[in-house]
């Protein structure tokens, strides 16, 4: 632990020095991701539920349902419903976070929404819903791409029929360098060309992508480079969301 | 009204033959109209209308504390009315989700172009900074409501003067305003949404194109060295796109940005001119 800390103290130290970022903060390579944590079915009483962390950021993912969808007029008689809730505890982040939904938890919701539908067939639950509550319970950055990532695990360990498995990755370009699984101190960058933050979500086995956001500064040819670094890494990730959902059987 | 099936297949046969309801190309935006100092209490406003979509933007400033880790940067904060007034799909109450994404989207396209230079609106550092409250009311939605409610709130931003303020009881003036402008930079934000039908891809659809889109992009652009960089980025709508439909979209937007900026920015030099005194 106090070496790892005099490594990081130290690759900050040569990044004040030399400006430009060719070495990561906690000397990562730019295209590694932080160690990956995996555990399902840590919440028994769901129907399905597993946790994911990316290095510090947790996120704890509970299914519940299918289940009749009330009130009745939210029910759609074709296909059965997904709704998403995201939210941080209060003592995730640094400085605290009032209890409670926000404008910025509301809008992760719908995108992860969005990003878990394609592969989800609903087509034999009309009228119901399945709610998915994502917890982040400690935070550094990525936190939507660890919630996507347990969530994924969580609806195929409920046994929610789905096509393929979502799989979540931060990339970000960090003065020049594209650099995946980004952590706060890389988000916060702000030397040559700063920082910018793209979450992606790929389908793991098709790579389309189903969730994609932006933040900062990028040109169009960066931006396809980027694509590309964050569906090498969710194959990484994908293999791990395997490797976990494969031990449920050993277990039972 | 939801949209029918068989209007939504009709639309989609359209598109498959290039053609659409309103006869405009794919890519084609519907004419632009906008109008500045819309309102006489606002500090800066802006009328958009982009075909039947209207949308109003005004700003108000005021004092206030600065956020803890930017102690020495104004504040902006951005907000969607959807009254019902403006479709019959939204309702009263508080903000939904359509609007939250709306006013985050449109607050990510201007704060990460830097078009607003916020270390400029510390008035004591630490203690008081301006904080810019831009809020955004479509006024008829006919799709579309995105592109045209970043215009209007980029326009109503290039309107505001600052009011005055009492350096003694560390108030603004409310009603009283000075010569200065709000300090903006060159970098003009601009978004572009595209939307995915069946195997077309469309630029500013009405509303009929928006209830039948499967997957939206929107992708924000400011100017840095005549080209464009993106500054705002968001995937919306249930399905998913393939990697060469991201690429498409992403190359398209940079050439649209090319014929559509000069455009905006003609617009709104001439509407500054027009209440410049």
């Amino acid at each position: 632990m106090i070496l790892w800390l005099r490594k990081r103290q130290k690759a900050l130290k040569d990044v004040v020095h030399k400006m430009a970022y060719t070495k990561r903060f906690d000397g990562r390579e730019f295209d590694e991701t932080r160690e990956m944590k995996i555990k399902v079915g840590v919440i028994p009483r769901a129907d399905g539920s597993a946790s994911f962390s990316f290095g510090d950021s947790i996120a704890i993912a509970a299914v519940y349902g299918p289940k009749p969808l009330h009130p009745q007029h939210l029910q759609n008689p074709e296909k059965g419903v997904l709704r998403v809730h995201y939210d941080m505890i209060s003592f995730s982040v640094t400085e605290r976070k009032k209890p409670g939904p926000s404008r910025r938890s509301s809008e992760i919701s719908k995108v992860m929404e969005w990003a878990l539908m394609p592969v989800l067939q609903l087509d034999a639950f009309p009228n119901t819903v399945i709610d998915l509550f994502v917890t982040i319970i400690q935070a550094n950055a990525s936190t939507r791409c660890a919630a996507i990532n347990a969530a994924s695990i969580a609806l195929a360990s409920a046994g929610v029929p789905m096509t393929d498995l979502v799989t979540a990755v931060s990339v970000g370009k960090i003065d020049k360098s594209i650099v995946v699984d980004l952590i706060k101190e890389e988000e916060d960058y702000e030397d040559g060309e700063g920082a910018t933050d793209i979450p992606f979500a790929f389908l793991a086995n098709s790579g389309k992508v189903s969730l994609f956001q932006l933040d900062g500064k990028i040109s169009v040819d960066e931006l396809k480079k980027a694509v590309e670094a964050g569906k090498d890494s969710c194959k990484k990730i994908y293999a791990e969301q395997k490797k976990a959902l494969k031990s449920i059987k050993e277990q039972k | 009204m939801e949209l029918s099936n068989i209007t939504k297949r009709r639309i989609v046969e359209y598109l498959s033959e290039g053609k659409r309801f309103d006869s405009r190309k794919l890519l084609e935006y519907r004419p632009i109209s906008i109008e500045m100092n819309i309102s006489k209490n606002a500090d800066g406003s802006a009328r958009v209308r982009m075909g039947n979509t209207e949308v109003v933007a005004g700003v108000k400033l005021d004092a206030g504390t600065p956020f803890t880790d930017s102690q020495d940067s104004g504040v902006l904060i951005v907000t969607t009315e959807l009254s019902p007034l403006a479709s019959e799909k939204f309702e009263l109450g508080p903000p939904g989700i359509q609007s939250i994404e709306l006013s985050r989207l449109v607050d990510r396209g201007i704060r990460e172009s830097g078009f607003i230079d916020f270390k400029k609106l510390c008035i004591k550092e630490g203690e008081k900074v301006w904080s810019i409250f831009l809020d955004i009311y479509p006024m008829n939605d006919g799709g579309n409501l995105i592109d045209a409610s970043c215009l209007a709130a980029v326009a109503a931003l290039c309107n505001t003067r600052l009011p005055k303020y009492d350096e003694e009881k560390e108030k603004v003036k409310f009603g009283e305003w000075t010569n200065k402008k709000l300090p903006l930079t060159d970098k003009l934000p601009l978004t572009m949404t595209f939307h995915k039908i069946s195997k077309s891809i469309i630029l500013d659809p009405i509303t009929e194109e928006e209830e039948a889109s499967e997957a939206r992009l929107t992708v924000a652009m400011s100017p840095k060295d005549k080209e464009p960089k993106i500054n705002a980025l968001q995937k919306g709508n249930a399905k998913e796109l393939s990697k060469e439909e991201v690429f498409e979209m992403l190359e398209q937007a940079e050439k649209e940005w090319h014929k559509r900026y000069p455009l905006i920015l003609e617009k709104i030099e001439a509407e500054k001119k027009k209440h410049e005194k």
